[in-house]
Formats: structure tokens, sequence, C-alpha cells
């Protein structure tokens, strides 16, 4: 199953190549360049892996993680900076982030990363849909 | 005298700290589009191998982005050299257009975070101060700062230079319409610190909603 990905970041000529890398290695891939439209096609969509500048106009990316995670707990976000410091890395692990790459990054590693994310997601997901399920049952008297 | 030269010392180490930090996120920027660049070239390579054919059309625009990113780093670093070495002497001769196209350029980049353009408006005639050019640039850029903290998001913000009888003036303009926030402490102690050593003035024109920031042409006279 190829995993839907959604790119996020304010230099267009970034996303373009990123994306057409992504493409040819299966992945589906949604742009963009604003941290409001990426929150909103969150919420309307369905993705396995977020892929975010930390450093955007509009919104600071710790600020879009937060929302994201509120919005959609499930989702997998891998942050993206020109400067990893530990103190912001140990931050955005604390806000839900599942990883903190610095760019320039090599493609192999962000693949593996977002097929780990799609992984993980399935299990949140599944386990999210047994309670539902087990909560069904205990209702009910089953 | 010894307070402000503290608090000079201070305030420029996080200028100048704040300044190398932005430059080097850009870099890294330009270092990542050329990286992604270079690795499309690279799976084109690959898939030619495999027998799919090459576009050269679509080589050649790879081939100009690259240069294109090759470019913009260079202005980079080029602003970053300007910057670096306006510390090499204490008081110097400058010219004031140069210094304010090379602090609007340090700053365009918190100006496009809070998404605001910055526009340095041509001088009438070539300008000239002998000044503290690091200490000039500080307060250019606090005063910069201050007015994007006022600004509405979308706007412009308008750098203009004259020559004044007794002197120079800046202005800095655009926030007319502003947010309505008013400065509590504006010039704070670091602005004051730094108009102390350049004996300029600095006033926030409530009524224009203008910063006006006037120097003397010789700091030595």
């Amino acid at each position: 199953m190829s995993e839907k990905v959604l790119l996020v970041d304010d230099e267009g000529d970034f996303l373009e190549a990123l994306s057409q890398r992504m493409t040819s290695r299966g992945m589906e891939v949604t742009t963009t360049t604003s941290a409001r439209e990426a929150i909103k096609k969150v919420e309307e969509g369905s993705f396995d892996a977020v892929i975010l500048d930390l450093m955007m106009p509009e919104m600071d990316g710790l600020e879009v993680l937060q929302t994201l995670k509120q919005k959609k707990p499930e989702i997998q976000v891998i942050l993206l900076t020109g400067h990893a410091s530990v103190a912001k890395g140990i931050e955005a692990m604390k806000l839900g982030a599942m990883d903190f790459l610095e760019k320039p990054a090599e493609i192999k590693e962000l693949t593996e990363k977002i097929k780990k994310a799609q992984a993980k997601k399935m299990i949140l997901v599944e386990k999210h849909n047994e309670e539902k399920i087990q909560k069904i049952l205990v209702d009910r008297g089953w | 005298m010894k307070g402000e030269w503290e608090i000079l010392g201070q305030e420029g180490f996080q200028f100048f700290g704040k300044m190398s930090a932005s430059i080097s996120h850009e870099i890294k920027n330009t270092l990542a589009i050329i990286n992604e660049n270079a690795g499309l070239l690279e799976d084109f390579t690959i898939m030619a191998e495999k027998g799919l054919p090459l576009n050269p059309e679509r080589l050649k625009g790879l081939a100009g982005k690259i240069c294109v990113q090759i470019r913009r780093a260079d202005r980079i670093i080029k602003n970053l050299n300007r910057f670096a070495h306006s510390a090499d002497e204490r008081v110097k001769a400058v010219d004031l257009f140069e210094i304010l196209e090379l602090v609007t350029a340090l700053s365009e980049r918190f100006a496009a975070r809070r998404s605001l353009t910055l526009a340095l408006v041509p001088l009438p005639e070539p300008l000239s101060l002998t000044t503290y050019p690091f200490f000039l640039e500080n307060l250019l850029w606090l005063c910069l700062d201050f007015v994007m903290a006022q600004a509405q998001s979308g706007k412009t913000i308008f750098l203009t230079g004259e020559k004044r009888p007794g002197g120079l003036q800046i202005r800095f303009t655009g926030i007319e319409n502003g947010n309505g926030n008013r400065p509590s402490d504006f010039p704070s102690p670091r602005e004051k610190a730094l108009l102390g050593v350049l004996g300029g003035d600095l006033h926030f024109d409530v009524f224009k909603r203008e910063v006006v920031l006037t120097l003397p042409q010789d700091l030595r006279s």
C-alpha cells in the first residue's frame, strides 16, 4: 500500500523536487507552502505522514505540530529543520513529533521514516478501533 | 557610561547571533533545494540506465534550478561577509543606502515569517555618514523589529532616507493601519544606549505612525 504523505514547507522549489522524488518511489504526495492550509488538508484528508518544516511564516512549526496532533492524534509528523538542536528535538518529541531531521535530508532516511510512520499510524488506528468495539460490547452487555 | 557599554555589548552579541542564525537557516534551505534537485538528476540517471529515455528539457530545467539556488546562496554569503566586516573598524565613512540595503536584506526572513514585505526606497541623492557601522546596523534592526511588531500581516514596511539640516533622517513607515498596539517602551534602554554612542535621536510619531531616526552626518564633529 503506497504511503500518503503531506509535505509542508515555505520553499516551493524544495517541495517540487522532493515530491517528484517521493512520487517516483511510489508514494502519494500532496504539497503545500502554507501552514494553515496544511492543517485544513489534514482535517479533510488522511495522511500516513506529514513532513513539516520547523520555520515557516504564518505559524511556527511546533505550533502547527500541536494543532495537527490535537485534530488527528494518530497523525505522524516528521519535522525538518535547518538546525536540529537537542533542545528543539526534545521539545518536538514532547509535543508528539515522530521524528526530527536536519536539512538537507537523505531521501533514503526520509523514506524509511515515512514507512515507519505508516506502520505506526496503522497500529494506532487499529488500537482505537478495538477500543471502540470493546466499549460497544461492554455498553451492550455482550 | 559603563552601564551603556554593557548594554551595547550584550545587545551586540544578541544581534550578531540572531542574524548569523537566520543566515545559516537560509543557507540550509538553499542547500536542501540543491540536494533534492541533484537527487532528481541522480534518479533520472538511474532510470536511463534501466532503459527509460532522458528528457533533455527536464535536465536543463533542473540544472537551471540548481544555478538559481547557487546564486541565492552566493548573495546570502555576500551579505554575511558585509555584515561581519562592519565590525572591522569602529568609526568609518559608510554609504547610507548600502547600510539600509544590508539591514533590509538581513531582515527579510524575519519579515517573511510575519507575512510582511520590506521595501527600501531609493535615496534622492547619494548620502554618506561617518559613524559606527555595526552599532548603526544594530539600531536599524531594532527599529525594523519594532515596526514589524506594529504592522498588520500582509503589509509592506518602507525605509527611506534623506538629508536634513544637521544630519540624516531615516524613516520607517507602513504601520498607518497597524495592529493598534501601543508601544510601551520605545526607545527602550537598548535603543537609548545605541543612540547615545551614535549621537542620534529616535522617536515614534504616534499620529503619522512612523519611526523617525535622526543621525549626525559625522560622528567625529
